[in-house]
């Protein structure tokens, strides 16, 4: 982890950092209080059968999301893979929608068609939620194509995890964005052990992940993600530099996550150690590191800190009643949002045959 | 009045009415523009339209299909083309995971307009790799729509209805038509659109029906010209045109009139179209069937190399003549 280097510079001081307000940055420690609350409420309810699926945790990782995603202009875009519930709460999703999605209740933010794995939001400019490892790096690509080609001033960042990067739509991704000079940003969360395969039994690299980047004649930077004020002055230049010059960018964002691939990985003592976490959890918890820098700027007080703390847990509380409460889809919703002319009952929609149920 | 145009020339004149259109079509795919496309459908296109409009991309079928699809999440309507069909196997996650689920896991927030357009089929000697017929294979994804057009006036409607469909339209064609010719009607005359799902009766008949798509249709036609002059047998021949959404009625009305039918398919038997059209018949109208449903598939292997034999593994219309006297 880079983030052990004694000489770290200070980014509190970068002006994107400096033009926040106090409220700002007690905004950003609320949002990932919240994201690790709602997701400790989750983890609770896996564990209880009321969520199926998998459960893919973040916590951890919040200081990557709601430090990336707080730079947000009103065209920027945002798409990640299936650990995706910290970048939902962060682009501004409920508590309430992404709850009921994992109980798999109409209410969802997908109607229960999703899961935990698939969210989205287009309305807030967050593309998904996709499920397999790589396969949305060519959308977040397609997605910035698509605001050059429209002519809106905006970027894509496109999430993916260290285990991601030795596919080859990945690749192929990197070489389009270069050659046609697409305004996406790629932002590697590297949490270390891609499923349960550490990266240095998985990937062949020089210095970094991010290097790679320099095979395809792309813009690179190495960002200790469990420093928010890093995360955000580091990709604001990526952003700028898709923005204003229409130039990709890779990100590779060290962080770490507490618990397993997903909740199912049974072996995610076993590939790493107990100090290790523990280390992690005193040392590079985004949460604690950035409340305790808020303390020492006296832009917050633990009392606050509190206050936040429990409205994050109330709220993600409620989400639970709410989910519960929720009715479950029908048989009939089975059949809707299949196709968009279906659903819009138009007039193609009438010729021909499109299901074939008995 | 109509013209005589290639089916070649009728999807560019297709493509080239829709990219006039809407400003959001935009044409790529690998050597679609400078190159003027491998099989030249696109030929001209990217002089009259420049490059925002049709655009060369890498050999990288899962990053430009891939992007096409990120792209029509925003409104963009991406006119993507295999160079062969047979490639989709390096798309796949894009083509099935991502176009065909996106709209359904995003609980209907998304929708994906694409159109992936190329040759599918066999018979031009390029052996296994180069030869697979996929429209059983991605009809079977809801979510996904299917076409494959037989003649020159069909290409051009289908096409263009693929375009202005808000659903992800993968449409077929095939290299052995593209030189093929027939009448489209004048664009003078308004704007020619054939709708996805309907299938058109391209030879009136009584005594059988022939049931095909795409250049299956083509050799059913023949096929019925020797059952007629040889063997006093009337043949219907009904094009399907449209795989999903499919035109059970006129499936069942061909089959309700003529109460026997073969069921041409240059696909593999196991699975597939004519597989899906044989359950559709028995299960509709079985009590209108005077002989067991049959098929002319290809024959049961990889895609043979050999020019000499490649034909036979093809239906043709020596296969379908012969499947035909069999029935009872």
């Amino acid at each position: 982890m880079t983030s052990a280097s004694s000489h770290k510079l200070d980014f509190a001081s970068s002006p994107i950092n400096q033009a926040l307000t106090p409220e700002g940055k007690i905004e950003l420690l609320s949002q990932m209080i919240r994201i690790r609350r709602f997701e400790q409420a989750g983890l609770k309810y896996y564990q209880a059968g009321k969520i199926g699926g998998f459960l893919h945790l973040y916590i951890g990782q919040e200081a990557v999301a709601v430090g990336t995603i707080s730079l947000a202009g009103p065209d920027d875009h945002f798409i990640t893979a299936y650990r995706d519930h910290g970048h939902a709460l962060a682009v501004g999703m409920n508590m309430n929608e992404c709850m009921a999605e994992m109980y798999g209740k109409q209410t969802g933010c997908s109607k229960g068609k999703g899961g935990s794995m698939h969210f989205f939001a287009p309305d807030k400019n967050f593309w998904g939620g996709h499920g397999i490892v790589a396969g949305q790096t060519p959308l977040g690509l397609g997605l910035a194509y698509g605001l050059k080609y429209l002519g809106r001033e905006g970027c894509c960042l496109c999430y993916l995890g260290d285990g991601a990067v030795n596919q080859g739509a990945f690749h192929e991704s990197l070489n389009i964005a270069s050659l046609f000079e697409i305004p996406v940003v790629y932002v590697i969360e590297n949490n270390g052990y891609s499923m349960g395969t550490s990266q240095a039994r998985s990937s062949a690299f020089n210095g970094c992940l991010a290097q790679r980047a320099e095979a395809y004649a792309i813009e690179w930077d190495v960002i200790d993600g469990s420093d928010i004020y890093e995360v955000r002055a580091k990709t604001h230049i990526a952003m700028e530099r898709a923005k204003k010059q229409h130039k990709p960018t890779v990100l590779e964002i060290d962080t770490y996550r507490y618990y397993g691939h997903s909740i199912a990985d049974a072996n995610h003592k076993k590939y790493r150690t107990p100090e290790e976490i523990e280390n992690y959890k005193q040392n590079h918890d985004p949460i604690a590191v950035f409340r305790r820098r808020l303390i020492e700027e006296s832009i917050l007080t633990e009392d606050q800190a509190a206050a936040i703390n429990k409205a994050a847990a109330d709220e993600a509380a409620a989400s639970v009643k709410f989910a519960e409460d929720s009715p479950a889809p029908t048989i009939a919703d089975i059949s809707t949002d299949v196709y968009w002319e279906s659903d819009h009952n138009t007039e193609a929609s009438k010729i021909g045959r499109h299901f074939f149920n008995d | 009045m109509s013209r005589i145009l290639t089916y070649r020339e009728a999807l560019r004149e297709g493509l080239d009415e829709e990219l006039a259109r809407d400003s959001n079509v935009v044409l790529m795919g690998e050597e679609v523009a400078q190159y003027n496309g491998a099989y030249k459908v696109t030929e001209g296109l990217w002089k009259k339209w420049g490059d925002k409009r049709v655009v060369d991309t890498p050999i990288s079928e899962a990053g430009f299909i891939g992007m096409g699809i990120g792209a029509s999440m925003l409104g963009v309507r991406p006119v993507m083309e295999l160079m062969f069909w047979s490639f989709h196997s390096v798309a796949f996650d894009q083509l099935v995971s991502n176009a065909a689920c996106v709209r359904y896991m995003s609980g209907g927030l998304c929708n994906c307009p694409i159109v992936v357009r190329g040759p599918a089929n066999g018979g031009t000697g390029v052996g296994a790799t180069h030869s697979h017929i996929p429209e059983g294979l991605f009809a079977a994804f809801p979510g996904l729509k299917v076409c494959a057009p037989a003649t020159p006036a069909d290409a051009k409607g289908l096409i263009k209805a693929a375009i202005r469909d808000n659903d992800p339209v993968y449409v077929m064609e095939n290299t052995l038509l593209y030189g093929t010719t027939g009448e489209v009607p004048d664009p003078a005359d308004g704007d020619f659109v054939v709708p996805l799902g309907l299938a058109d009766i391209k030879r009136e008949g009584s005594d059988v029906s022939l049931i095909a798509h795409g250049r299956s249709v083509i050799h059913a036609l023949a096929a019925a010209e020797t059952l007629q002059n040889e063997h006093g047998i009337n043949a219907e021949v009904l094009d399907l045109r449209s795989i999903r959404p499919l035109d059970q009625e006129a499936i069942l009305a061909t089959v309700m009139k003529t109460n026997r039918v073969v069921l041409v398919d240059e696909s593999k038997p196991f699975g597939g179209v004519s597989a899906m059209v044989a359950m559709l018949i028995q299960e509709h109208a079985f009590d209108y069937l005077d002989a067991p449903i049959k098929r002319v598939c290809s024959i049961d292997a990889p895609a043979i190399y050999s020019p000499h034999i490649e034909h036979e593994q093809l239906p043709n219309p020596n296969r379908i003549v012969a499947q035909v006297l069999a029935l009872a």
